[in-house]
C-alpha cells in the first residue's frame, strides 16, 4: 500500500469516524444521565436520513431545508420516544428499560419498513467534487463532514460546560436524587439530554448521507451499534471519550478495509469492543462505579 | 399449605402419561389432516425448535436475570457443527433408503457435538461477558453473535476450502429432524431445564438473580453459577440449531442475524422472564399465529416490537410473571378442593 | 473463652479520606458485641471490611486465629462469617424454604449430572437440606411460612428470615447490620429474644450494629463506639452509658 493511499484511507476513516462520534455522543449522554443503552438512538438517524431523502429527492427542497428538517424531526422523535417509552419506566428495573429500548428500536425499523418500503432509497450525492492536496485527493464531502462534526462537538462541549442546562445535566448524571433536591427539574433535564443527543444524530444522518447517499430501514441498526461501541471504547458517559472512540472506530474500519479485509470490518469492531470490555471495562476515559452495600 | 401430597414417582408417572397422550394427540391430528398434515407437521417442528430456543434463553434471561443478545450466535454454531458432521456421515443415503432408525445414532452424536461446540463458545464468551452486567453484557453478547455471523460468511475464503459455503449457504444437509425426533428432544430439554432448576444449582442461579451480593454473603460462588447457567443455555441453543439444520436441510448465515436473537427474546419477555410455561406458551403462539394468519406476516415484526414495548410499560412481568406450572402441584390443589370443598387454603391449614 | 473475631489496627482509606482508622475489636464465642456510633461513623464500612467487600488499607482481621487477608466474600462465608444487611437483601422471588436451603449449597456435594439424572445422592442431600432448613425455621417459629414467597413476608419476618439464612451457613461469627431498623417496640422485643436464643443455641459470636439503644444496652455484653471512623470508647453497657466522650459524640458538647 502506498503512503498516499494510506492517507486517503485515514481521511475516509476520519469521515466515517466523525459520524460515529456524533452518534456516540448521543449514546454517551443518555447513558450518563439515565444509565440506559438507548438502542433506538441508531434508528433515529435512519428516520433523519429518510427526511433528507424525501426533502431532496422527492420534493427538491434546498439542502439547508433538508438539514433543518432532518435535525428537527430527529429531535422531536428522540424526545417523544423518551416521553412515551422511557419516562414511565424511570423507577423500573434496568432490564425492563433496556428491553423497552430494544423494542422501540425494532418498532422504528419495522415501522419504517412499512411506511417507506423495505428497499434502499438512493439519491444523488449532496456534496460532490474533491480537492487535491499534495497528490492526495480529498473529497469535499469528507472535509464538510469532519469540519461540521468538529464544530458540533465544540458547541456541545461549551453547552455542557458553560450553560445552565449543561450544568443541570452534569448534576443529574452525578446524583439524580441530590440534583432534584437542589431544584433541578429532572424531566426537563432528561428531555433536554435526549433532544441534544437526537439533534446530533440528525446532523449525523445528514453527514452519513454525504458519504453513502442512500437510506434503508435497517441502516441505523449497525451504525447505532458501532457508535455505541465507540462510546464504550471511549468511556461511556464521557463526552471527549465518545469523540475519541468514534474516530478510533472509523479509522480502524478504514484500515481493516485497506488491508483487504473489508468483509471482516464488523467483526473487527466487535472484537475491539470485547477486548476493551474485558481489559478496561470503563473505556479510555471512563470512571469506575462501585455498588453500595 | 396443601394437605394432599402426591409422591414423586407418581408425579413422574402422571407427567409421562400426559406427554404420551399429547404425542398421540398431535400424531392423530397430523395423520387425520390429509394433505394439510404435512403443513401442520412443519409448524409443529418449528414450534419445537422455538420452544427450545425460548426456554434455553429463559435460563439466562429469566432465571439468572441477565440480558444476552447473542442467542442466535449459539444456535448458529450448533446448527453448523451438527450439519457439517451429519454431512460427513452416511445419514443422507440411509434416509433416502427410508431407514430412519439407522440414522438415530448419528443424530444423537450430531446433537451432542452441537451442544458441546455451542457450550464451548458459551464458555469462551461467558467468562469475559459475565464479569460485566446489564447493558455491557447485552452489547458484548450482541457483538459475539455478529462475529459468529461474519465468520460463518467469510471463513471459507480464509481457509481456502469449503466448510460453511459462506453466504451461498450450506445445502444438502440430511433432513434428520422429523416430528418424533423433535418431540422427544423438546420434552427431553424441558425436563433437563426443570431438573436443573430444581436442584442446588438452580437455586443458586435464582438467588443470584434476586440478589447477587446476598448470594455471595451465603457463600454462593456467583461466577461459577453464572457461567454454568450461561453455558447450559448456549448448549441447548446449539441443540435447537442442530435440529433446525436437520429440519430445513440448508443453512444461511443471514438466518442468524441479530434479529433472530431479538425474536427469541420477545418470546421470553412476553411469556414472562423466569417462567418456563410462559416461554412455551409464547413460543407456540408466536410461531403458530403468523402461520395461521398469513396476511399478518408483513406486520409480524412491527407487532412483536410494539408488544415488547407495551408489555414493558403495562405488564413488565410478562404473561406469566415468574409462575411455573407443575402438574403435580395443580393436581394436589384440585384434590384439596374436592376433599375440603370450597374452603380457603387458610382454613384448611388451620 | 477463645476469641472468634479479632481486628487489629484496621484502617481503610477512600479517596484520601480514612473511613475507618485504627479499629481494634475482639469478639468471643458466646458473646454478643455491639457496634454503635452516629450516622456515617463507619459502622457498615467495618462490616464490609470484615466480609471482604472492601479491602483494608492496613491492619489484620483474624477469625479463630486464621488471617483473612486476601479472602473474597465467598471464601469468608465458607470460613464462617455470615451477615445480614441494613437494607434487607432477601431472595424475594424464592420461597422461604429455598432462601434457607440455598445457604447449604456448598455443603451439598451432588454434581450437575447427578442432579439431572436424579441419582440417589441428589435425593438424599435434598431431603437432608429440606429437613435441616425446616428445623431451623421451626426454631424461629417460621415453618408455617416455608412455602411462601420471601418477598411477601411482613417486614419483621423478612428481617428474621435474613438472620436464619445467615445462620444456615453455620457461621462462627454472625454480623447483624441494624437488625431492629424499622421495627416497632414489640417487634424489637421479639428480636432481642431471637438474638439471645441464637447465642444460647448456636454458641456463636455475634457482632451487631444498632441505633436502638434499648436493644444494644439490653443484650450486648460489650460495646464499641465509633465516631468519624475512630473508636472513641469500648466497654460494658454501663461504662458506655456513663462515658462523657460518648455522650458528647451523640449529644454534642455541653456548654458550661
Amino acid at each position: 500500500m502506498t503512503f498516499s493511499l494510506l492517507i486517503a484511507q485515514l481521511i475516509n476513516g476520519l469521515q466515517t469516524g466523525s459520524v460515529y462520534a456524533l452518534v456516540a455522543l448521543g449514546y454517551s449522554m443518555v447513558y450518563g444521565i439515565i444509565k440506559l443503552l438507548n438502542f433506538a438512538h441508531g434508528d433515529i438517524i435512519m428516520v433523519g436520513a429518510y427526511m433528507v431523502y424525501y426533502a431532496i429527492a422527492s420534493f427538491a427542497l434546498p439542502p439547508i431545508v433538508a438539514v433543518i428538517l432532518a435535525v428537527g424531526v430527529s429531535t422531536l422523535l428522540g424526545v417523544t420516544v423518551e416521553k412515551v417509552a422511557y419516562t414511565p419506566l424511570r423507577s423500573a428495573p434496568r432490564l425492563s428499560l433496556l428491553i423497552t429500548a430494544i423494542g422501540v428500536s425494532f418498532l422504528l425499523e419495522n415501522g419504517a419498513q412499512l411506511v417507506f418500503g423495505a428497499d434502499q432509497k438512493s439519491m444523488d450525492p449532496m456534496v460532490t467534487g474533491s480537492i487535491s492536496m499534495g497528490g492526495i485527493s480529498v473529497s469535499y464531502a469528507a472535509i464538510v463532514t469532519i469540519v461540521v462534526s468538529v464544530i458540533a462537538m465544540v458547541v456541545l462541549t461549551i453547552v455542557v460546560n458553560r450553560t445552565k442546562i449543561g450544568k443541570a445535566m452534569r448534576a443529574v448524571s452525578e446524583d439524580m436524587g441530590a440534583a432534584q433536591l437542589m431544584g433541578i427539574s429532572l424531566n426537563r433535564t432528561i428531555s433536554m439530554t435526549f433532544a441534544i443527543g437526537s439533534a446530533l444524530a440528525g446532523i449525523g444522518s445528514v453527514l452519513y448521507l454525504c458519504a453513502y447517499p442512500q437510506a434503508s430501514p435497517t441502516m441505523g441498526s449497525m451504525l447505532g451499534i458501532k457508535a455505541f461501541v465507540a462510546a464504550v471504547l471511549g468511556g461511556i458517559g464521557s463526552i471527549p471519550g465518545a469523540m475519541i472512540g468514534g474516530f478510533v472506530i472509523g479509522v480502524l474500519e478504514a484500515l481493516v478495509a485497506a488491508a483487504g479485509f473489508s468483509m471482516w470490518k464488523d467483526a473487527a469492531v466487535f472484537l475491539i469492543l470485547i477486548i476493551v470490555l474485558v481489559f478496561k471495562p470503563t473505556g479510555i476515559l471512563g470512571k469506575k462505579i462501585q455498588e453500595k452495600v | 399449605m396443601r394437605k394432599t401430597r402426591i409422591s414423586t414417582p407418581i408425579r413422574y408417572l402422571i407427567n409421562t402419561a400426559l406427554i404420551v397422550v399429547l404425542w398421540v394427540l398431535l400424531t392423530v391430528v397430523i395423520s387425520a389432516s390429509g394433505l394439510k398434515g404435512e403443513y401442520y407437521r412443519g409448524i409443529m417442528i418449528t414450534i419445537g425448535i422455538n420452544i427450545i430456543l425460548a426456554t434455553s434463553l429463559n435460563i439466562v434471561c429469566g432465571y439468572l436475570g441477565q440480558l444476552p443478545l447473542g442467542h442466535a450466535g449459539f444456535m448458529a454454531v450448533g446448527a453448523y457443527s451438527g450439519a457439517i458432521f451429519m454431512k460427513s456421515t452416511p445419514a443422507a443415503a440411509l434416509l433416502r433408503a427410508g431407514n430412519s432408525a439407522a440414522v438415530i445414532p448419528y443424530l444423537i452424536i450430531a446433537v451432542v457435538i452441537a451442544a458441546v461446540v455451542a457450550g464451548l463458545f458459551g464458555l469462551l464468551i461467558g467468562i469475559p461477558a459475565l464479569r460485566l452486567k446489564g447493558d455491557y453484557l447485552a452489547i458484548i453478547t450482541l457483538g459475539f453473535g455478529e462475529i459468529i455471523r461474519v465468520v460463518l460468511t467469510n471463513i471459507d475464503s480464509v481457509l481456502g476450502f469449503k466448510v460453511t459455503y459462506g453466504a451461498s449457504g450450506l445445502a444438502r444437509i440430511p433432513k434428520f429432524t422429523n416430528f418424533n425426533v423433535m418431540y422427544v428432544f423438546t420434552v427431553l430439554i424441558l425436563f433437563l431445564i426443570h431438573v436443573f432448576m430444581k436442584s442446588r444449582h438452580g437455586r443458586a442461579v435464582l438467588s443470584i438473580r434476586d440478589n447477587e451480593i446476598a448470594s455471595e454473603s451465603v457463600g454462593i460462588n456467583t461466577t461459577f453459577y453464572k457461567t454454568l447457567a450461561f453455558v447450559f443455555s448456549a448448549m441447548l441453543a446449539g441443540v435447537a440449531g442442530c435440529l433446525y439444520a436437520g429440519y430445513l436441510g440448508s443453512l444461511y448465515p443471514s438466518t442468524f442475524k441479530f434479529m433472530k436473537s431479538i425474536e427469541i427474546l420477545v418470546m421470553v419477555v412476553l411469556g414472562g422472564m423466569g417462567s418456563m410455561l410462559g416461554s412455551i406458551i409464547s413460543a407456540v403462539v408466536l410461531t403458530a399465529l403468523p402461520e395461521l394468519l398469513r396476511s399478518f406476516s408483513d406486520y409480524r415484526m412491527v407487532v412483536y416490537s410494539l408488544a415488547l414495548v407495551l408489555m414493558m410499560l403495562f405488564r413488565p412481568k410478562g404473561l406469566m410473571g415468574t409462575y411455573d406450572f407443575s402438574m403435580g402441584d395443580t393436581l394436589e390443589r384440585i384434590i384439596d378442593r374436592i376433599r375440603f370443598g370450597g374452603k380457603s387454603r387458610k382454613e384448611v391449614q388451620g | 473463652m477463645s476469641n472468634v473475631l479479632k481486628c487489629e489496627h484496621l484502617r481503610v482509606v477512600f479517596g484520601g479520606l480514612a473511613a475507618v482508622s485504627d479499629f481494634n475489636i475482639e469478639v468471643n464465642e458466646n458473646e454478643i458485641a455491639g457496634l454503635i456510633g452516629p450516622n456515617g461513623a463507619g459502622k457498615t464500612t467495618v462490616f464490609n471490611l470484615l466480609t471482604g467487600v472492601y479491602v483494608p488499607t492496613s491492619g489484620v482481621i483474624t477469625l479463630c486465629d486464621k488471617d483473612l487477608a486476601g479472602m473474597s466474600t465467598i471464601a469468608r462465608s465458607h470460613a464462617g462469617i455470615a451477615r445480614t444487611f441494613q437494607n434487607i437483601r432477601l431472595f424475594k422471588d424464592m420461597s422461604v424454604l429455598d432462601n434457607v436451603t440455598n445457604s447449604f449449597n456448598t455443603k451439598m456435594k451432588y454434581s450437575v449430572l447427578e442432579a439431572m439424572l436424579r441419582l440417589p445422592r441428589y435425593w438424599k442431600e435434598e431431603k437432608e437440606a429440606r429437613k435441616k432448613a425446616l428445623d431451623l425455621l421451626h426454631v424461629f417459629n417460621m415453618e408455617d411460612l416455608a412455602y411462601e414467597n420471601a418477598g411477601n413476608l411482613p417486614y419483621g419476618s423478612q428481617r428474621r428470615l435474613e438472620i436464619i439464612r445467615a445462620l444456615a451457613t453455620n457461621p462462627k461469627l454472625l454480623l447483624l447490620d441494624e437488625p431492629a431498623a424499622g421495627m416497632n417496640p414489640a417487634e424489637t422485643e421479639n428480636l432481642m429474644e431471637t438474638i439471645g436464643k441464637i447465642r444460647d443455641r448456636f454458641h456463636i459470636a455475634i457482632l451487631l450494629i444498632e441505633h436502638d439503644m434499648s436493644l444494644v444496652m439490653g443484650i450486648c455484653e460489650r460495646i464499641t463506639v465509633l465516631n468519624f471512623g475512630q473508636v472513641i470508647a469500648q466497654g460494658t453497657p454501663e461504662q458506655i452509658q456513663k462515658d462523657p466522650v460518648v455522650i458528647e459524640a451523640y449529644l454534642g458538647k455541653q456548654r458550661d
